[in-house]
């Protein structure tokens, strides 16, 4: 009989070894869904983690994977600073949303003029204020009114995604567009652009800001007071809350923090690969940023990684589309996959697995 | 403008616009009475639409097609099941996890059925009451699934009340050490709340794909497993409530459409968004009252259960 036994700490080696297990699960088992779908599960497998990276159009791919890790590092290091700490913020699609709108406003409010050391910065604070004002919504009803943060988060992606059709239908609409819903298109007003900074390469200002965002919330959970409150309150919120740990000022700290980061995101994407505000800018970012985070451990360094990889998921399987005709959905739900065998390996890190004969208790 | 809203055709749409919500709601209150918060409601729902969806055209039967629906959303539930009864994982996470893959799932599985017509559903012809006037097609000319679904609410109401399996479940969400010391076994009670939670989720999304638009669209369910979520909280994990619930959020539906179609000066993304906003002013509404939400809530929801001996 199979009996697991909880370990008196996690498995430091299980911690680091599960994400590596549940990709290899995901293959094989996405391997077997491919196949069912009628492809040869080695050749989809191959388009969409080898192709991409040193295949024979892997110059053209290569820039991609940094445009799509971007935004998803982005959202997950804000994530999981919440996560960590039992808080849940899903609705960073909707914050995602809301910095994209903020942003995109105040690049076109100055429009035509020409200022970039004073337009693109003042861009970016609206982007990351945007998000933040929206990401405040469930973190002030929580802590006034005891709401549930989860239902109200992600209440809101549904608000905010009919604000961006309003938007882009009517007040940001292109004044020369033809009647066309969408905004102006920022790439082509020099003042607001967010383009490569490396031709090829993909990198832009929003590739810069997730790497900083990075190092920002290593040395937060390492060395910073509030990292430690962070840590503390989600392994033990009765113990955090005896060594004073303000609870109000945590769940505002944390949703702030990565309301903020999905409305940079937002506003880079709108500003660089989006180029406008749309009714379909939004492409569920906010939602992969999720498993982004789980898969890299709530680590930076981990979703840092995780975020490439799931980046490489993207693009993998947009050429798996193109070539093999692979449905968009099937990489949707290899994606949500991932996610399963994860969270079901995990139990290796917390539980020995034994294999026993009855015993007396 | 016109601002003649019938009020016969208010309630009677407002029946059907509810129902998806109500089955999916009543489905997740037995689920959290038993200890478990399942966040994969929205994932079930859609997958239960496509299920039913997809045998529906195929069969030509849409009863076919609903039992479908409850199996595809129970078989869907029973891997979130698994994951969180017997490998323990954190509840929110896999229930966030369940939703993510059935989005995806049901988009790869229904891209063939887009732009198909289902077969219709009839609607009943009660000899009787069907012609009563003002009433008779106000609430007795639907199809059968809204009296399923105010079956199953009274169904549910009654197991909990006045069933010794009621007794147990309740007893196994509000203190799953203490049920387990007296020998009900945790995870098999759970693991049967989870099936019939999925279920009922499945048969909601079928309702929404066969009966309310009836069409199969990606992503369809636009945030009703999350309303049905909230609807659980605001009727304090209460059968009935969760009726008066579903019905109250079906007519904020209903009128906020209809308002729409007047033509009333109300901007359209102000009344679209609304059913959103609503749900969360009265999560507001009902939780601020802190002793109240918490005495009402199951004590062990959400908490993992690994028994030791």
């Amino acid at each position: 009989m199979i009996r697991l036994e909880k370990r008196p700490t996690p498995s430091q080696t299980w911690s680091y070894l599960t994400p590596l297990v549940a990709v290899i699960a995901t293959m094989i088992a996405g391997g077997m869904l491919f196949a069912f779908l009628g492809k040869d599960p080695i050749a989809v497998i191959r388009t969409i983690f080898w192709d991409p990276i040193f295949g024979e159009f892997a110059f053209y791919y290569r820039g991609q994977l940094l445009v799509k890790a971007g935004p998803l590092i982005l959202i997950a290091i804000g994530l999981s600073l919440g996560f960590k700490a039992g808080i849940w913020n899903i609705g960073a699609e909707g914050q995602y949303i809301m910095g994209a709108i903020f942003g995109a406003a105040v690049g076109l409010a100055f429009y035509p003029m020409e200022a970039r050391w004073l337009i693109f910065p003042l861009m970016i604070i609206a982007g990351a204020l945007g998000g933040c004002l929206w990401a405040m919504i469930p973190g002030i009803l929580k802590t006034r009114f005891n709401t549930n943060e989860i239902l109200v988060s992600l209440l809101l992606v549904y608000v905010a995604e009919a604000i961006l059709a309003s938007m882009s239908l009517g007040m940001l609409r292109n004044p020369e567009g033809a009647g066309f819903p969408g905004s102006r298109n920022l790439r082509q007003y020099e003042s607001a652009a967010n383009n490569e900074l490396i031709a090829g390469w993909g990198m832009h200002w929003g590739v810069v800001a997730a790497f900083i965002a990075v190092i920002f919330a290593y040395i937060l959970l390492s060395r910073h007071i509030m990292g430690f409150n962070i840590r503390l309150t989600g392994e033990s919120p009765r113990a955090a809350r005896f060594a004073g740990v303000n609870p109000t000022r945590l769940v505002l700290f944390c949703l702030g923090i990565s309301g903020a980061l999905a409305g940079l995101a937002g506003m880079f994407e709108v500003a660089g690969p989006a180029g406008q505000i749309s009714i379909d800018f939004n492409v569920g970012y906010g939602f992969t940023a999720i498993i982004v985070a789980f898969l890299g451990r709530l680590h930076p360094i981990g979703i840092l990684l995780a975020g490439l990889l799931m980046a490489l998921t993207y693009i993998g399987g947009e050429a798996a589309q193109a070539s093999l005709g692979l449905p968009g959905a099937a990489i949707q739900a290899f994606q949500g996959m991932l996610l399963f065998f994860l969270l079901a390996f995990d139990v290796l890190t917390n539980f020995r697995i034994r294999l026993s004969r009855e015993v007396a208790p | 403008m016109d601002l003649s809203i019938n009020p016969i055709l208010l309630v009677a749409s407002l029946m059907v616009a509810s129902t998806p919500i109500l089955l999916a709601a009543i489905g997740e209150l037995v689920v959290e009475k038993a200890g478990v918060l399942n966040l994969g409601v929205e994932g079930m729902m859609i997958v239960g639409a496509i299920c039913g969806f997809a045998i529906a055209v195929e069969t030509g039967s849409p009863a076919v097609g609903f039992v479908a629906a409850a199996l595809g959303g129970a078989v869907l539930s029973m891997l979130f099941g698994f994951l969180t009864q017997y490998l323990l994982s954190n509840q929110v996470a896999t229930g966030l996890a369940l939703t993510l893959f059935g989005l995806g799932l049901s988009s790869l599985m229904g891209q063939s059925y887009v732009g198909v017509k289902p077969p219709s559903t009839p609607k009943l012809d009660i000899p009787i009451l069907s012609d009563l006037p003002v009433v008779g097609p106000m609430i007795f000319s639907h199809d059968l699934m809204v009296y399923i679904s105010l079956a199953i609410i009274v169904a549910v109401w009654a197991f909990l009340k006045y069933t010794r399996g009621g007794l147990i479940l309740r007893a196994v969400g509000e203190s799953h050490d203490a049920a387990h010391a007296l020998g009900y076994n945790v995870i098999f009670v759970r693991l049967g709340a989870i099936a019939f939670g999925g279920a009922c989720a499945g048969l909601g999304g079928a309702y929404l794909s066969l009966v309310r638009v009836p069409q199969w669209t990606e992503g369809m369910t636009a945030g009703a497993g999350w309303i049905a979520l909230a609807i659980v909280v605001f009727a304090s994990w209460r059968a009935g409530r969760v009726l008066l619930g579903a019905y109250l959020f079906g007519g904020i539906t209903v009128l906020q459409l209809n308002l729409q179609a007047a033509g009333v000066a109300i901007p359209v993304e102000l009344l679209s968004m609304s059913p959103y906003l609503i749900t969360i002013l009265v999560l507001v509404i009902i939780s601020s009252d802190r002793n109240r939400a918490a005495l009402n809530a199951p004590a062990s929801l959400g908490r993992a259960f690994h028994a030791s001996h």
